[in-house]
């Protein structure tokens, strides 16, 4: 299980991967921690698929408007610039390939770049909400999520067990331990983070791993 | 001008046991709440809502749930609601669960005159099975079909007496497109206003999508405050 700082290691992280001028989405769970750690050198518009383009700061108290909600049902504010519009407006910008970015958890990735993060049989079934949808539209998809379950099993594995997501959308993966692409040719360590070995991530990992750690 | 309803009671009087009902709102944001409450009320059963997600226990679409009024739910996420996850697991409830995007897209084209759509979202998953898969482009997309209902029950700002309708920031959510795929569509606004008292640029929903309107106040539940 991931402690507070290797939540917060894993959202610096992941933040590196918005570019200035991103339109952003950001997933409910750990990916909302990245809004913290976004740089102000950076410009980056967030969207929230209930409807709104632009989230801004959680409200003060005297802020509050029960009309304004992110798709966490978190109330927020509107950042300057932003804009509302309606559920089906909002996925025609996600399905329509006009989101640079969407950072979404896990619960298992595979070799393909599979994403199982709805549902697991004989548990209670919540719902998918827009993971479906945003996974085939924003032009780079980064899963970040713990390197291995709570029982300590590998998340990242040949092919997934867990009901899909989506089929070969991933295209990276971030954990406490370290960064994986997912490429034609299969996943490759990119990076390995500090209190970790390339072994200990090969340990903990049941798909093949290329190694192309860069020093 | 359309029928301005003295009550909520008025208003849903024409809705039966059986009928399908598309209800506005993304959590308790946006929903018509007085229209639920007047659906609990008259006790009419059978009912199929299609909606985002199903109220929470005390509030919502979690009342008529409570009161076993819904016999299907098509919806994206329902992980609010103890009383729901207590019917579906013990079979009373029927649920369709479908992605957000393409449950919005199904609501669009139902009010549009598009039967159907394909789409990528849930390619390759199990909410894809049973149905067509085609290939554009290199890419593959499964055929959703539209929805309609015979009543869509929305919920806006302001309403003008054509029953244009304006929406309030996230409360706009699914309301547009179920306005104008239900047979019947009542909006529930918290004011009315003269017709021509609206900026005819700022209309969201136009009137002609519009049978009745009813104004009520609104108490606005919040799920999930969070502050600075």
């Amino acid at each position: 299980m991931a402690t507070a700082n290797s939540r917060e290691l894993i959202a610096r992280r992941a933040e590196k991967e918005i570019a200035d001028g991103d339109y952003v989405n950001l997933g409910i769970g750990m990916p909302t921690l990245v809004a913290n750690y976004i740089s102000p050198e950076k410009t980056v518009v967030l969207q929230s698929e209930n409807g709104l383009l632009g989230i801004g700061p959680y409200p003060t108290e005297d802020e509050v408007d029960p009309d304004l909600i992110n798709a966490g049902k978190e109330t927020v504010t509107a950042s300057t610039g932003a804009a509302y519009f309606n559920s089906a407006e909002s996925f025609a910008m996600i399905r329509g390939g006009h989101i640079d970015v969407a950072i979404l958890g896990g619960m298992e990735v595979s070799e393909k770049g599979d994403l199982a993060n709805w549902m697991i049989p004989g548990k209670v079934i919540k719902g998918m909400g827009g993971a479906m949808d945003l996974v085939h539209g924003a032009k780079k998809i980064i899963v970040i999520m713990d390197h291995v379950s709570k029982k300590g099993e590998p998340k990242i594995k040949k092919t997934c067990d867990l009901p899909l997501t989506g089929k070969g959308v991933v295209d990276k993966i971030i954990t406490e331990r370290g960064l994986i692409e997912v490429t034609p040719q299969g996943l490759v360590l990119k990076e390995v983070f500090e209190g970790y070995t390339v072994q200990d991530i090969l340990d903990a990992t049941d798909a093949d791993l290329t190694i192309d750690v860069r020093e | 001008m359309k029928t301005i309803y003295s009550s909520a009671r008025e208003a849903v009087a024409p809705i039966e046991d059986g009928m399908t009902l598309m209800v506005g709102g993304f959590g308790l944001v946006g929903i018509p709440e007085q229209l639920i409450l007047a659906l609990v009320e008259k006790g009419v059963k059978d009912l199929t809502i299609i909606s985002n997600n199903c109220g929470i226990d005390e509030w919502g679409l979690g009342l008529l749930l409570k009161e076993k009024q819904i016999k299907k739910m098509i919806a994206s996420y329902v992980g609010e609601n103890k009383e729901f996850e207590r019917q579906a697991l013990s079979g009373e409830l029927e649920v369709e669960l479908t992605p957000q995007g393409t449950l919005a897209e199904k609501i669009r084209a139902g009010g549009a005159g598009i039967p159907a759509f394909f789409t990528p979202a849930g390619v390759g998953t199990q909410i894809a099975e049973g149905k067509e898969i085609r290939e554009f482009n290199g890419k593959e997309y499964v055929l959703e079909e539209s929805l309609t209902a015979d009543f869509s029950l929305v919920r806006a700002l302001k309403a003008d007496t054509f029953g244009n309708l304006i929406y309030n920031k996230t409360a706009m959510n699914f309301n547009p497109m179920m306005a104008a795929a239900g047979k019947v569509t009542i909006g529930e606004a918290e004011e009315i206003v003269e017709a021509g008292e609206l900026d005819p640029a700022c209309i969201h929903t136009p009137s002609i999508y519009v049978q009745g309107l009813l104004q009520a106040e609104q108490e606005k539940r919040i799920e999930r405050l969070t502050t600075r």
